[in-house]
This record gives structure tokens, sequence and C-alpha cells, in this order.
């Protein structure tokens, strides 16, 4: 007879059993006893009139509850962590390298209507065969050895399915899916990997969830979308029955969790049926978790629960509280038989076991604690204390309450840690949560010693050296937050003793790091931070490349930002020193443009910062050790030039001009010191500069000879110079860039002395023949352009007096005091330059952009001669007036400029002694454009 | 020269009450225009009794299927021979649900003997080389909800070794005490039953605590009654080794087509 009966219920409603081989659960047949006559309830009716119910209905919850009735409805707001940012933590954080299994009871769909050709068959025939069927098909089938890579994949895969099934409208193929993934989570075999089986399938569920509330929406926005604040009677008869049908399907599913969850998952839908359906929801729901054996399982189901009613009904808080009751009532199972079994099956210790419900029950606080007035803290605080074994609702208080209210308790705290089972909830994992909250906020002033003192005591007792520096880390803010170097120092030792042996510094560089990080963040007084004797042999522990360099590079960035004052304290530079040593150190053949620009930046700063007062040897022996230390970063070595020239500068200008004996040979020194310096930089024009800066610097500190040997240099380097360079990644032409040098380069030349040991205008025809020889582009008229630039000079040079020179230096003007020799020398060159400018304006006629460049050319050169030019004689007014009419002659001159330049001349002619210009006026004819 | 025949019932929840109209449109989709011999709808409410094989035998139950009965029956003609237009035709209908003669109303309801059930038939006859085509359209009947409000009757139970039947070794079971109560004894059917068990004590751990609902149906035929129990559903409330002494709540929700109040006739009795 019970054959036949199931075979019927299969039959009928095969659909929302979840399981296919329903199996009776009583050994007896109950039934037939019940038609015995003595029904068990009256029965029991009878018995129990005596018996008052001292099962209060409610559970110990709901009076405190609602007690603590919020007034208004708040929504939740952006201060609310939500779940998603948990997600990834839980599933980085509990994994396991066990094999997992996937046990489904899919594809048999006994729900289908009966063949009706198979009618002359019996029906326990027929039953038989549907079950060689269903095995065929593999209706039951069990994934082992999974990886838990495979499982997160298969677990995606069901989602998929589930989408599929949806968008084909195959509904109860998806209620099936969700079923079953959700009767996974009653798997507690690889207990490990729990919490994040649990956020994979709760994520399914969240998927259902969303897809049958969107299907019963847009069944109920037919004619015109539902309001976002749409109550019951908005919702079309259609829609309410479909949805009903779904809490009735789900009502009768047969196995307790999936039923628990996909209501939990759908029941946003009970908008659509009444305004005061989830408030009764909720209750019944947590109500119902405590049919639920396993505790871990049990906490999982109420952390969905309250993050399903904090999602759906934030303003619903007693369910959150008598879910957390509820919790605290069955507390006592985690360490019942039942468990310990199982952990001595799976060989999982109880405090890795405790730290699986972490999770859970941080949500939980979480969710209670949001805007919850103190004083139900306090009352849920109390209770805690009560529980026996209380660390793990201990550490989820700290965890999920605010900080401020943690901080101001802190000394409860510990006592409380204090107390705790040893055995149980690792302590260092408490430490960690209370100092994670004295980080954000901080807890009376009296109480921060003993605090420390009492943390410290229990953390350095941390063998495992993982957990020692995850726990050691976190208090590190607080003892920087409210404490001197002495106590930090005191800190940082302790970490070297414990993460030193056997190499432990290795696995926990990232603790490390963010050990510098939180000190920096504190101490930006860097006299401070290095006089604590521990910070540097800290720093040794960093003994990966990569994560040395990173770990400088941090240091070196507040140094810059917050050393607002040029220093010289030995300790400061030594430990910075050493610490931009490290830096440089890593720059291989390997090392990217990037890193090495940005390494000789940070260095740079710190150059830049130390400066020793009026001790300038000091200063000047510090840059030759610092350019012994720093040799591959080129920005470093051209920094430590110009802080050399500077220093020079500032010794000429400390001696007022007049330099003693000492000061000389020390501004020579600095001059050495360039020069030996400058030819290690590949730089062809960082060369270039810094050898004309020098020499001015030199020149300037009256060493005529180390600025003849600077000027030298730079003339003997120019032939190296590239036809392009690359500038930021692009090639560029060099001619800009030479062109500019000459002409600042042509500039120093006046005032430099000819050497008495060389001819007449040494540099300047060294300089001249260079550029002659120099390979310049084709069709570029540099080369003439240097010549008409020099030809300004060699007019100055020519003078009585020159425009500038240089106090205490006598230049060519004293040397040669207007010698006729000299002159005639300054015009023959002249003469040769102006030769080789006209040949080269003769060749410039074949097309059209030659003449153009010739017009230019002429003009400029008519510039020149205008400018620095005597035009009282003939040849050379007659010269300037060719050049006029030979730039006008194919009207490539701007018109605007000509004009303005024969106003001027005209307003120079009006001056005295200028009169022959008003021939010249004459002959220069405007070009008629129209 | 496809034609398709749906009826469709203006509530979308199909549940009427006795003395209600049952109302609704029947649909005729074709492409073109047809023929056809008449259109006819009928309502019908039927019981269909079953005798169980374990009361009176395999052969007695094949062959004596007690008569239905039955409770309500229209017919009327829709449409006369004619012909229908292509494209989408609706027809209105409105039947009373009264029943027939004096019968009652029961509620509808889908069990194993017995099986209580309301439709409407909507039969379109065509010419001989066309086959005729019919629609069936199954509606639900629930009773007027009582007038009289019942005052509950919650009843404490208590499950020990001892208060079980039918064990033969009552030495060889484990000590339990398992107390509860629900909160009343006759329930209303559209309201779930509810209570709450509490296991005091067990000396094994429970592995699952289900609640299981039961019809029993009794029909009456030649030989006397027969009486069969058969379960309707089993639901789990708690799974594994439960806390003990925390009330675990029960909660079911009758399904409704499988479960009707308790009704008692002279052919046949239904109880949960």
């Amino acid at each position: 007879m019970v054959t036949d009966t199931k075979t019927r219920r299969g039959t009928r409603k095969g659909s929302t059993s979840s399981s296919s081989s329903s199996s009776s659960s009583a050994p007896a047949d109950p039934l037939s006893s019940m038609l015995d006559g003595t029904d068990p309830l009256s029965m029991f009716a009878a018995a129990s009139t005596s018996e008052t119910s001292a099962l209060s209905h409610g559970g110990s919850g709901g009076d405190l509850g609602r007690k603590k009735r919020v007034k208004e409805e708040e929504p939740i707001g952006a201060d609310f962590e939500p779940w998603s940012t948990k997600r990834g933590e839980i599933l980085a954080r509990f994994t396991t390298t066990e094999k997992l299994s996937i046990n489904l009871f899919m594809g048999s769909d006994r729900g289908k209507a009966p063949n009706p050709g198979t009618s002359a068959v019996s029906e326990k025939v027929r039953t038989r065969l549907e079950e060689l069927d269903d095995l065929e098909e593999g209706s039951q089938r069990e994934l082992l050895n999974l990886s838990q890579q495979d499982y997160a994949n298969r677990i995606e895969e069901l989602n998929q399915s589930l989408k599929e099934a949806w968008s084909s409208d195959q509904k109860v193929k998806a209620l099936k899916i969700v079923i079953q993934c959700s009767k996974l989570l009653s798997d507690t075999s690889v207990i490990q990997f729990y919490p994040s089986k649990f956020v994979l399938i709760t994520d399914i569920l969240d998927t259902f969830g969303r897809l049958v509330y969107d299907r019963i929406w847009t069944m109920c926005s037919d004619p015109r979308t539902l309001p976002d604040s749409f109550t019951a009677e908005d919702v079309n008869d259609t829609a309410k029955e479909t949805c009903l049908n779904w809490f009735f399907k789900i009502a009768s599913i047969r196995e307790l969790l999936p039923r628990l969850y996909v209501e939990a998952a759908i029941l946003k839908c009970s908008r659509f049926l009444s305004k005061s359906g989830i408030q009764e929801t909720l209750p019944r729901l947590t109500a119902m978790i405590r049919g639920i054996g396993d505790p871990l399982v049990a906490a999982y189901a109420r952390a969905y629960l309250c993050r399903v009613g904090m999602e759906v009904a934030p303003q619903l808080k007693e369910s959150l509280n008598a879910n957390f009751f509820d919790l605290l009532a069955t507390f006592r199972q985690v360490s019942g038989d039942s468990v310990q079994r199982q952990l001595h099956l799976q060989r999982v210790e109880a405090p890795e076991y405790l730290t699986l419900y972490s999770p859970a029950i941080n949500w939980i606080l979480q969710c209670i604690a949001y805007r919850a007035p103190e004083q139900l803290l306090t009352e849920m605080m109390e209770r805690c204390k009560m529980m026996v074994n209380n660390a793990l609702l201990l550490n989820s208080i700290m965890r999920a309450f605010r900080p401020e209210f943690v901080a101001t308790r802190a000394t409860d705290f510990i006592g409380m840690i204090k107390d705790c089972d040893e055995s149980g909830f690792p302590k260092h994992l408490l430490y960690g949560s209370l100092g994670r909250s004295l980080a954000c906020a901080d807890p009376p002033e009296s109480e921060r010693l003993t605090i420390l003192n009492e943390a410290w005591k229990v953390i350095t007792k941390v063998r495992n050296p993982q957990d020692y520096m995850n726990c050691a880390e976190i208090w590190v803010e607080f003892t920087c937050r409210h404490f001197t170097k002495r106590e930090v120092n005191t800190v940082l030792a302790d970490i070297i003793k414990h993460m030193t042996p056997d190499r432990a510094f290795e696995d926990a560089y990232p603790q490390l790091q963010s050990v510098i990080r939180k000190i920096l963040t504190y101490f930006h007084d860097f006299s401070v931070l290095f006089s604590m004797e521990r910070f540097l042999p800290f720093l040794d522990m960093f003994q990966k490349d990569s994560v040395r360099v990173e770990v400088c590079k941090s240091i070196m960035e507040v140094f810059i930002k917050h050393q607002l004052e040029v220093t010289r304290d030995p300790v400061i530079l030594n430990a910075m020193l050493h610490i931009c040593k490290t830096m440089h150190d890593s720059v291989n053949a390997l090392t990217l443009e990037d890193e090495k620009r940005s390494l000789a930046l940070l260095i740079i700063g710190f150059i830049r910062m130390v400066s020793f007062g009026r001790d300038f040897e000091q200063q000047l022996s510090f840059c030759v050790e610092a350019r012994a230390t720093f040799c591959n970063l080129e920005p470093v070595l051209v920094q430590l030039i110009h802080t050399v020239n500077q220093l020079a500068m500032e010794t000429r200008r400390v001696v007022k001009g007049n330099h003693s004996r000492k000061t000389a040979a020390f501004v020579r020194a600095c001059a050495a010191y360039c020069f030996i310096t400058i030819p290690s930089l590949s730089s062809i024009f960082s060369r270039l500069h810094l050898y004309l800066l020098s020499g001015q610097v030199a020149l300037a500190n009256q060493c005529l000879s180390q600025a003849d040997a600077f000027l030298k240099a730079a003339v003997s380097i120019l032939p190296e110079v590239p036809r392009s360079i690359s500038v930021e990644g692009k090639l560029r032409s060099s001619e800009t860039f030479l062109l500019d040098f000459i002409n600042n380069f042509l500039a120093t030349l006046l005032v430099v002395p000819d050497h008495p040991e060389h001819g007449v205008l040494y540099l300047v025809r060294g300089l001249l023949n260079m550029v002659q020889d120099y390979t310049w582009e084709d069709n570029s008229d540099a080369k003439v352009r240097v010549y008409i630039s020099a030809l300004p000079l060699l007019a100055a040079m020519s003078q009585e007096t020159y425009l500038y020179s240089i106090p205490k230096v006598d230049s060519n003007e004293t040397l040669y005091g207007g010698d006729p020799k000299f002159l005639s020398e300054i015009n023959k060159l002249c003469e040769t330059l102006i030769g080789q400018i006209l040949d080269h304006l003769k060749t410039l006629t074949r097309d059209e952009q030659s003449v153009r460049r010739q017009s230019a050319l002429a003009f400029s050169l008519f510039g020149v001669l205008l400018a620095h030019g005597d035009l009282r004689n003939n040849k050379l007014s007659q010269l300037s007036v060719n050049l006029w009419n030979l730039s006008h002659k194919h009207g490539h001159c701007e018109t605007r400029v000509s004009v303005r330049t024969l106003e001027s001349i005209k307003h120079q002619a009006q001056q005295p002694d200028m009169a022959h210009l008003a021939d010249a006026i004459q002959r220069l004819a405007l070009q008629s454009r129209t | 020269m496809s034609v398709t025949l749906d009826i469709k019932l203006k509530r979308a929840n199909k549940v009427y009450h006795e003395g209600e109209t049952v109302a609704g449109v029947i649909t005729l989709s074709c492409k073109e225009a047809m023929q056809h011999h008449g259109i006819s709808l009928s309502m019908e409410g039927i019981v269909n009794l079953q005798l169980s094989s374990k009361s009176v035998g395999v052969f007695e139950a094949f062959y004596n299927s007690v008569k239905p009965i039955q409770l309500i029956s229209h017919n009327i003609e829709v449409a006369k021979a004619g012909k229908i237009p292509g494209g989408k035709t609706e027809i209105p209908f409105e039947f009373p649900l009264n029943a027939k003669g004096n019968k009652v109303l029961y509620e509808t309801y889908h069990g194993v003997f017995v099986n209580i059930q309301y439709s409407l038939r909507c039969d379109l006859k065509r010419s001989l080389l066309a086959k005729d085509l019919s629609r069936n359209c199954e509606f639900i009947v629930h009773c007027q909800p009582q007038k009289a409000k019942v005052v509950p009757a919650p009843v404490n139970f208590t499950i020990t070794p001892d208060t079980l039947q039918n064990i033969r070794e009552r030495s060889l079971l484990p000590k339990f005490l398992i107390r509860g109560h629900l909160d009343a004894t006759s329930c209303v059917i559209s309201q779930p039953l509810t209570g709450e068990v509490v296991v005091e004590k067990s000396e094994v751990p429970i592995k699952s605590i289900e609640l299981q609902l039961v019809r029993v149906e009794t029909c009456g035929c030649a030989e006397g009654y027969a009486r069969d129990a058969t379960e309707i559903q089993n639901i789990q409330i708690a799974e594994g080794d439960v806390c003990h002494g925390l009330p675990i709540p029960i909660y079911m929700v009758f399904p409704r087509l499988f479960t009707c109040p308790t009704l008692e006739t002279t052919n046949f009795k239904v109880g949960q």
C-alpha cells in the first residue's frame, strides 16, 4: 500500500518535491496505528491540560527587541558596509585543498504527465520502469574529487543554467536547481570551505530571488509601470496568483534547509501580496532556523536571513535581534558532541573551526549594530559576557560594533579577553579585532598605556610568526597614534625578534610594509624616526629586492613631502644615504626608464634637502660621497653638479667676490669636481650645458684656466652631437637645440679672455671651425645662421668697452686695449663669415622653397648689419641695401616687419651721428604688393 | 486550417464559492473563417470514489468502482451550427454555481480514493471530415468561510519511548523526551498548522524531525466501509542534532488542492 500511495503522490506533485527518491522516514507504518482508534493528539490533549506552557512561544528574543522598537523607518545609508565587499574577502580567506563533491538529484521529471500509452501496464511495473529510466538519465549526479576552483566553476555553471532555464520558461527546472543548490549548504564535509560555499550558493539564491521578483514586477506593470513605493493594492490578480503560487510551492519543499533558503530568497516578493507579509515572515523564518541542528549551518542561515532582511526591510530590527539571541541560545552546541565528532573526523582543530563562524556572526552583528542605540549594544555585550566560551562572540562584537563603542570600553574588553578559554578561539585574533577598533577610535587617555601593555603582553607570546605579525601589524597603528618613539621602538624590536628566526619575515612582507606605512603616517620628523634604534634594523628585514625598494621609495616620498627644512643632521643623512643607496643599487640593466626616473627624482629630492650651512667643504665632500654612491643615475649626477656649482657661487657671495687663498682653492676644487663628473654623463646636451654653466661659474670665480678648459671641452664635443635626439620618446632633430646652445655659448665668449699661449680669438675660431666641419642636415641653413649670429659677437668684441664683463676678470678689451692688430683680426674674421654667408645665399635660387629661405636669411643678415655694422662705410651700406632688395625680390618678406624696420631706421636716423642712415633709407624700397 | 479553442476564467485563481457566478470567455482563434456544427459548454461537478485494494481485494477494487456522484451539471449551447469568422473570436459565458437538487457543493479535493472535481468543458462539433474539438478547464470550489469564529484549542503533547505504539522491543529504543504543543486541534484550512516542539533530551543525536500530513478517506460500498490513511505531504522541521530545550516551530501550509476540510457524507468521509 505504501508503494502505491507514494507513486500517486509522486505523479501529482513531484515537481515540488525536492527529492524524487522520497523515502518514508518512519520505520513502522505510523498511519495504520492512527487507524487503531487512539488518536495521539487527543491523547495528548487529555494529558496536557495540567501542563501549562512553560515553552514560551517567541523564545528569548522577543521582549528586548520590542523595547528597542525603532521609531521611524530608516533605509540603509551609504555607511552600511554591503555584503558585496565581504564576499571577496570570504572567498579569499576560506579556501581548501581538499577534494569537494557536489551531489545533485536532477533531471528526473517525475512530475510529467503519465504516458497514456502505458495504461495497460500495472502501476507498479511503471514505477519500476521509471526508476530504471532515471538511473539511465543519471538523475542523481554525484561529482566527486572537485578542486575548489572546479567547485566554484560548477556552481557558476548552475547559476548559468538557472538563468537559461528561466529565460526558456522552464520555471520548474529553475526552482529545482535552486533547491538542489541550497541543499548543498547542509553538507558540512570539508568544513573549512563552508563559508566560501555559502557565498557561492547564496549568489545563486540572489539571482533566483531577483528573477522571480522581476518577473512578477513585469507582470503587474503591464499597462503602466508600478511606482517604487507600490502597495499590494496596486498589484493585479494574475501577478498575485503567480506570486502566491511560488510561496505555496516553496512551502511544500520537503527539506528544511532549501525551504528556508528559497523562501528567504524570494522574500521581497511578499510585497506583492500584502503590506505586512515581510514583517510576519521574517520572525517565522528566524524561528524556523532553530530546526537546523548543525550550529555552523544555522549561523550562516541566520546570516543569510539578516542579509535579506536588511535588503528588503531594514527597519525590522527585531528579527535581527531575535536571530542573534537564538544564536546565543544555541551557542553551546558549538562545543557539543556532534560537532566534536565531526571535527575529529575531518581533523580540524577547534580554533580553526571557530574562525569559520566569524563571517556569519560578524555580519549578523554588523546588521544589528547599524545605527543601533548604545544601550542595545551594551546589552548585547552583557549577554555575550555571560556565555561560556564566548571568545568567538567577543571577536565578532569587536569587529561589528562601532569602533568608538569598543574604544571607550577597551579595558573591559581586555578583561573579557583575558577570561576567555585559551583552547578555543585564538586570542591573537581577539586582540587583532580590538586593535582594529582602537586604530579608528581613541580609548580614554588614562587607559592607553595599560591597554598597550596588556595587549602586547599577549601578542608577544604568539608563537606562529604569521599570526604574530597579523596581530602586531594592527597594534602598531595604535602605538604610533598615541605614543612616542620609545614605545614604537620597543614594538619594532619585538617584531624583529619574532620575525628573524627562520627568516620568518620572508612570508610577512605585506604586513611588514604596512607597519612601515603606519609609522610613516604618524612620524614625520625624520630625526625622531631615525633615532629609533630599531628602525634601520627593521628595514633590513626586507631582503627581497623589489619589496625593499618599494619600502625605501615610500620612506623617501614621505621625506620629500614632510621634510620642509634643509638638514645636516648626521643621523638623518646617514639613514637617508643608506636608503637612497638601496634604491640606487636596485637599478640594473633591466630597470625601466620610468622606474629610474622616479628613483632619481626621489634621490634628488633628498640631495636638495641636504645643507651644511657655512660648512662648504663638508657639503662638497658630501657631494663627492653622493657621486660615488649614485653613479648609475644620471639625473642625480646632474643635480650634484648643479649643487656644487651653486656651492661655488655661494662661496663667491660669502667672500663678496674677493677670494682668499683658501676660498680660491675651494672653488677650484668645485670646478674640478664638475670637470671630472660631466664626462660620465651620456646625454650630450646635458654635458654641453653643464660645461657651459660650469665654465661660467668658474669664470665668475676667477678661475680662468678652469673656465677655459670647460669651454674648450664643450667645443671639442660639439662634433659628437647627433643629428637627431629623442625627446620624450620621440625622435626629433637636434638642430634647434644645438643652435640655442651655440648662441648661448657665443654670448659667454665675449667675456672670456684669450689664453696667452693660444692665438687671438682662439675659442671663437675653434667654435666656428667646429661649426664648419659639423655635418649639418641637408638643406639646412643652420651653419649660416651660426655665422650670422657670430657677427654681433665679433662686433661687440671690437668695442672699446664691452657691454658686460665679469668683476675681477679682465676681458679682451683690457687685454688688447683696442689694439689695431686685434681689430683687423676681427675684421678679417667678419669678412670671411660674410663671404661664406653670401656664398650660401647665392646657392639658394633653385626653387620656391630655397628662395623663401634666401629671403629670410638675407633679411636677418641685413638686420645684423644694420644693428652692428658701421653703415658709414659705403661698401657695407651698399651690401645692406642689396640684402634688403634681395630679401624683397620674390615677395616673401612680411610687409609688416619691413615697414616696422623702416620706421625704426628712420627713428634712428634722427639721432646724432646717425644721419648717414637717412641716405640708406632712400634706397630701401618697400615692395609694392598691389 | 487549424483552430484553437480555449476557456479563460475571469478569476485568475479560479476559485469560486457556492452561489457565485462562474464567468469567462471561450476563445476561438483560426486563420480563416470556419464552418462548425455547434458549440456547447457544460459545467460539471463530480465526486469520484474508488475502493482501496487493501480494504476489498484487488478484483473487487477493479470492478466495484462506486458510481460517481454528480453534484452539479449545466449545459448550454453557445452557438448554433454556422460559421465563425477568421481571427480571434471571444464568446463570453456565465454559469451560476448552484448545486443540483438537494446536493451540497463540496470543496474541490484531489485525494487517493476520493476525488471532487469541478470542470468546464467546451465542445465544438464539426463536419465528418474534421475532428471535433473539445477543451476542459478545471475550476476550484471553496466553501464559504465559517461565520462562527473558531476558538483555537491548543494541545500539548509529550513523546517518550513509552508513548510509542506498535513497537516490538521497547527496551531497544534510546531514551528520549520530546514535548510540544499544537496551537489548535482543528485548523482553519486556509491557515497554516502551527505549534512548537521541544527536544528535552535524547540519548542519540537526532537526524531529522518531520511533520507528516495524513488524510483519512472512507468510502462506503456494498460490503461496508473502507477506510484508508495516506500521506499528503511530509515536511522536515528539523535537520540534524538540534539544540535541546529550544522550541522548534511547527509550521505547515496545507496544500489546498490535496486537502479539504473534514467532510462527512452518507457515502464518503475525508478527514485529516
